[in-house]
């Protein structure tokens, strides 16, 4: 560990609609080291599927407009990459996996034949050696009879099943880094934690780097190593799975934690809630995006954005709170 | 087999309810064989994988769907046996909330006239009457007079979903079956619509029906937990017992794979490994559905389903390897 393999650098994403500009990704900057977990949490409409689709450069030009920021991957620039190199680099040394087994799948074609195309394209490999490593996959996944199912179409398939395909063709050229656009979320909770250990597995074995977007904070505890929480286009807060959950720092990631039940919670503990909702981004407010469902905030929260900095070690957040000159006494204990 | 306190009077008792489809391949049993009691104020968690019947349980208990068999006798009367003609007295007490708050508001009708609709069908307030009752009903619901001109479309998940619970909640109905009320929604605006539904109980005195598959909202909502799996009862207990004793390996199997969000607890957590999915519910054998993945599983299994047993006071399971009291 402790070698950048991806590098992003204050990242502005936009979209140009008729109603005007919805600045969807404000200002993010993160890195994914190799061998690591890294998770990304927020609600719909943070930006988390933005920037998964920006890494990937998956988004329409336009609507779409890469405002400002570097995506640095091994040091190159992704966004200014010619859509062929791009292409090089897509579904072989990154590759993604998205929420919706169901639509991403190409339902005219064997599953056989899909995990092929891609060791054709990238792996320069004949039909007949594709055929043989395309088996070898879906035996990795963990698939029964992946002999069978290789000439089987994805509507034979159960979600589950075609979850572990899409995982299939992701891991076909073993990429350095894997990104999941909430993978589990339309699957049920033991079907889920299947598919999670088979990527905790597979990780191992092929030592690569995993992204994870999803808003659920236990399939975040179950996988990362680090967690990245968005809010309105925004990151405001970031640090290692232990820090996030023991010490959260910023109003937004406390309230969220607080709205989940636990299972290993009595059910007499009430449930807090966050009031209102996220912000418009077609005018996203000139000071904290948090402000109007924030219990802490103060008045200047409401005039500046709050910068982004360190609150000891790895871990960094978003607050005014943590202002050395707060009088708030909030900031992250010594311990 | 009363799970609710026996000082509690007894609104909704569901005996034998079996809802069969014919389809291409033969019969689909969705739901066979459920049975329970629910008493006055209280809430039934029905938990289960998509496809065990818990959406069509509901459903079905409601009479949306015609019952193959069963009965299901509503403060004393057998709604199943009731003619066509009288069911919409009985509906006026009990409705339901969809899990979809996008698909199921009708997207060209005003919030006014939706909420609004339940009171014409059942001729209950008309003109000053109509507006006053639909204003309280949103501001009940946490929304206020202005949203009633408004359409669908210019409203959040959220807070379609509290256009949703103010229209079930228009006729003063005393049972709701909630199904999955909050599974399209982000995790801030659950915990939002899940206080309301509680807070709605404690004002109204309200009995739920909360069908959902997640496990931790259903616990922090419900009194008693039912678990399905492929259209039968797998156990049935209060809340907690049935979150920290579950007795029968598929409630164990279910609730180790529901992750908590605590990476100490979490990363060190051993998950109960079953493989494999559920299996076809159409023309199932009359054998305990869960013993082609059963970690316990025996010759006995194999022959016939495991009666439904009381094992302790309110704690029910279908499972030949839980004692009996």
């Amino acid at each position: 560990m402790g070698d950048k393999l991806l590098e992003v650098q204050n990242l502005h994403v936009s979209f140009k609609t008729y109603a005007g500009e919805i600045k969807a990704v404000r200002g993010i900057s993160f890195d994914v080291e190799k061998g690591e977990c890294v998770g990304i949490v927020g609600e719909s409409g943070c930006g988390k599927s933005v920037t998964s689709q920006s890494i990937m450069r998956l988004l329409k030009v336009p609507p779409a407009v890469y405002k400002q920021g570097k995506i640095l991957f091994e040091g190159k620039d992704l966004l200014a990459l010619k859509e062929k190199d791009m292409r090089a680099i897509r579904g072989n040394q990154i590759s993604m996996i998205f929420q919706d087994p169901m639509t991403s799948l190409n339902p005219t074609q064997k599953v056989g034949k899909q995990i092929m195309e891609v060791l054709v394209e990238h792996k320069k490999l004949s039909k007949k050696q594709a055929y043989k490593q395309a088996e070898q996959m879906l035996n990795l996944v963990a698939m029964s009879e992946p002999h069978k199912r290789m000439e089987q179409y994805p509507h034979e398939f159960s979600g589950g099943m075609r979850q572990r395909a899409m995982i299939a063709i992701a891991l076909a050229c073993h990429p350095k880094l894997m990104i999941a656009d909430e993978p589990t979320t339309a699957l049920d909770v033991t079907v889920q934690a299947q598919i999670l250990e088979l990527l905790q597995e597979v990780q191992k074995k092929v030592d690569m780097s995993i992204m994870l977007i999803t808003h659920d904070l236990g399939v975040i505890a179950k996988m990362c190593d680090r967690v990245i929480v968005m809010y309105a286009g925004q990151i405001v807060e970031q640090g290692l799975v232990q820090e996030i959950f023991e010490h959260p720092t910023h109003p937004y990631t406390r309230g969220l934690l607080k709205a989940v039940p636990r299972m290993d919670m009595s059910r007499k503990n009430a449930l807090n809630s966050i009031v209102g909702t996220p912000p418009d981004l077609f005018a996203p407010p000139k000071g904290c995006a948090f402000y109007a469902r924030c219990e802490e905030a103060m008045k200047i929260c409401e005039e500046h954005m709050p910068v982004i900095q360190e609150v000891g070690g790895t871990h960094k957040s978003a607050c005014w709170l943590h202002h050395p000159m707060c009088p708030i006494k909030n900031r992250k204990e010594e311990a | 087999m009363s799970i609710a306190q026996s000082d509690k009077e007894i609104l909704l008792k569901v005996e034998q309810v079996k809802k069969y489809f014919n389809v291409g391949g033969g019969t689909l049993k969705a739901v066979d064989g459920i049975s329970f009691e629910l008493g006055k104020g209280k809430t039934l968690g029905l938990v289960g994988e998509s496809g065990c019947g818990k959406s069509t349980a509901g459903r079905t208990v409601l009479r949306l769907y015609e019952p193959t068999e069963g009965k299901v006798i509503f403060k004393g009367q057998d709604i199943y046996s009731l003619p066509k003609k009288n069911l919409k007295e009985i509906r006026k007490q009990m409705q339901i909330i969809f899990q979809d708050p996008y698909a199921s508001l009708d997207p060209r009708m005003t919030i006014e006239d939706i909420i609004g609709e339940p009171l014409d069908i059942h001729g209950l307030a008309k003109g000053e009457k109509r507006h006053q009752r639909i204003k309280e009903l949103l501001e009940l619901v946490g929304l206020n007079e202005e949203h009633a001109s408004r359409f669908p479309h210019e409203f959040s998940g959220g807070q379609r979903q509290r256009i949703g619970i103010a229209r079930a909640l228009a006729i003063e109905p005393e049972f709701i079956v909630c199904d999955e009320p909050i599974s399209a929604l982000d995790v801030s605006i659950q915990a939002q619509v899940v206080n309301l539904l509680k807070d709605l109980q404690d004002k109204l005195g309200l009995t739920y029906l909360f069908i959902a598959h997640d496990l931790s909202m259903v616990r922090y909502i419900s009194d008693s937990i039912l678990v399905m799996y492929l259209g039968q009862m797998m156990e049935m207990a209060d809340s907690d017992t049935l979150n920290e004793h579950p007795l029968h390996p598929y409630t164990q199997f279910l609730l180790s794979a529901v992750p908590i969000p605590d990476p100490n607890i979490e990363k060190k957590r051993e998950r109960m490994q079953i493989q494999g999915e559920i299996p076809s519910p159409i023309d199932p054998p009359n054998l305990c559905p869960f013993c082609t993945r059963c970690p316990k599983v025996t010759e006995e299994c194999k022959k016939q389903r495991p009666r439904w047993k009381e094992v302790e006071r309110g704690h029910f399971v279908a499972c030949y390897h839980v004692g009996e009291q």
